[in-house]
């Protein structure tokens, strides 16, 4: 009786010294066929919350939207031009300034503002609604702040859609590689029944590359590191007024703008 | 013993039935194993032939996982060589054909991993879709 007791208060103890290790679970995992290492890019830039300053004054011509827009959508394989606009995917698109900030509507709006189109995209917000919502953890909040999603889970339930409160995500109605005319060879597609979004372009940053819209934007919009005092992002966040979308709901949306 | 008449031949017939599978299939072509098409210039897989053969599924789901979750974008293999962890880029940078590589073991053995669903196979790119 005793000894029994004493066995079960030791393995207990083993238990819990192991799981306070802190060691991610793979480490135990014996049943997984590891015998390489896995290590990270050396080229990876690193944050600890990527945020976006874009600067709508910059936005002059329809060119300097389709410009930034393609150089997204063209790399991640993204379908173009499907019929029916209610199916269409988007990652970063055009938005009316009053459907983006509808908190800033006013009668006496000057009208260079009520009619302005601004460039919209995932806020990869502080507090995502997208990833409490999540029934598989397939969207969740990376180290560096972006909000990722793992389409091998994504069952298509489309709750981080109706969580979402900025329209940044996407669902596939329908088979979207008929509408992908050039594949990009190095990034994969998408298949029916899958809600995909603006990733932050984590596969440039590993191989220390800025987001292509960003590349792309001859300096209208700025990325970096928000939560690091030094950089120049938080520069321009210090020396502009800049507003977010709907900050009221307290999402914490790293995406901003000087208007 | 009642009712042989009856008894005897439901046996016979039984028999029939349940050795119908073995000489259905004498006369037939044996069982070959598939040849996929292996790369002419490079010698090694990323980790050994006979355990990529056993184990590149896991492997796999391992990498997607890595990448996705864990920020892992690199393999270092049991020899030490470095490896950017990509299905893509990496397996099919080697094997430069679906079809004449990874379809030919899956087809006969009737698995079709979904992957191709989403990933792009070389064929895909050379077509110009
Ligand atoms: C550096 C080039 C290279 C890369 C990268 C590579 N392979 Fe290979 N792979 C080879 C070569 C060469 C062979 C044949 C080795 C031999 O002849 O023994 C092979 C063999 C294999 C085999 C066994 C084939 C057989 O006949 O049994 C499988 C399965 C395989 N590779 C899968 C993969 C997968 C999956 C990946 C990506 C995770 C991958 N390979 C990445 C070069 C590569
Ligand atoms: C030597 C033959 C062979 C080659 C070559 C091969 N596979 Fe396989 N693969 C298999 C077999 C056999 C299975 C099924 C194993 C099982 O049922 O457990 C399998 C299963 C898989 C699975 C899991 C499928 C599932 O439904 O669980 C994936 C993913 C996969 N292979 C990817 C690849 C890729 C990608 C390539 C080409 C780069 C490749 N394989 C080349 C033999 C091969
Ligand atoms: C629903 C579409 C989809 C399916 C199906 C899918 N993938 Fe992916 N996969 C992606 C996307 C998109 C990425 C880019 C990273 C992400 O998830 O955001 C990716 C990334 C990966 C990566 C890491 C990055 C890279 O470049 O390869 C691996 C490895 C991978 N997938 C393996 C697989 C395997 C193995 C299968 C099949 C068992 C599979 N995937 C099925 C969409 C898919």
């Amino acid at each position: 009786m005793d000894n029994k007791r004493r066995k079960i208060l030791k393995i207990a103890a083993a238990t819990a010294a192991v799981s306070f290790t802190g060691l991610p679970i793979e480490t135990f995992a014996s049943y997984l066929p590891k015998i390489g290492k896995y290590v990270r890019s050396d080229k990876e830039k690193k944050a600890k919350q990527w945020g976006m300053v874009i600067d709508t004054r910059k936005f002059k011509t329809k060119e300097d939207f389709e410009r930034v827009i393609k150089a997204c959508h063209s790399i991640h394989n993204v379908p173009e031009d499907i019929p029916n606009k209610k199916q269409e995917i988007k990652w970063i698109w055009e938005e009316e300034f009053s459907h983006a900030f509808p908190d800033q509507e006013n009668p006496f709006l000057a009208e260079r503002y009520e009619h302005k189109d601004v460039i919209v995209l995932c806020n990869h917000c502080q507090h995502p609604p997208c990833v409490r919502v999540c029934p598989t953890k397939a969207t969740f909040k990376r180290e560096d702040g972006i909000v990722m999603m793992d389409f091998h889970r994504c069952i298509g339930c489309r709750y981080c859609m109706a969580a979402c409160p900025y329209g940044s995500r996407s669902f596939n109605f329908r088979d979207p590689a008929p509408f992908v005319k050039h594949k990009n060879p190095k990034f994969p597609t998408r298949m029916r029944g899958v809600v995909e979004k603006c990733l932050f372009c984590y596969e440039r940053l590993e191989e220390g590359k800025l987001p292509a819209c960003v590349e792309a934007s001859n300096g209208a919009i700025i990325f970096g590191d928000i939560f690091d005092p030094n950089s120049e992002i938080s520069k321009v966040l210090r020396e502009n007024y800049t507003i977010v979308r709907k900050p009221e709901l307290g999402t914490g949306p790293c995406v901003f703008y000087i208007i | 013993m009642y009712d042989k008449d009856k008894i005897i031949p439901g046996l016979i017939i039984f028999f029939f039935l349940i050795t119908f599978p073995l000489w259905y299939n004498l006369g037939q072509a044996a069982y070959e194993s598939p040849k996929p098409k292996l790369p002419v210039n490079v010698k090694k897989c990323i980790e050994d032939t006979e355990w990529m053969r056993a184990n590149h599924m896991e492997l796999l789901n391992e990498w997607r996982d890595m990448v996705v979750r864990h920020d892992m974008t690199h393999y270092v293999n049991s020899a030490g060589v470095n490896y950017e962890i990509s299905l893509q880029k990496t397996c099919m940078k080697c094997h430069t054909s679906k079809k004449e590589f990874c379809d030919k073991c899956h087809v006969k053995v009737s698995v079709s991993p979904y992957c191709w669903d989403c990933h792009v196979a070389p064929e895909e790119v050379t077509n110009g879709q």
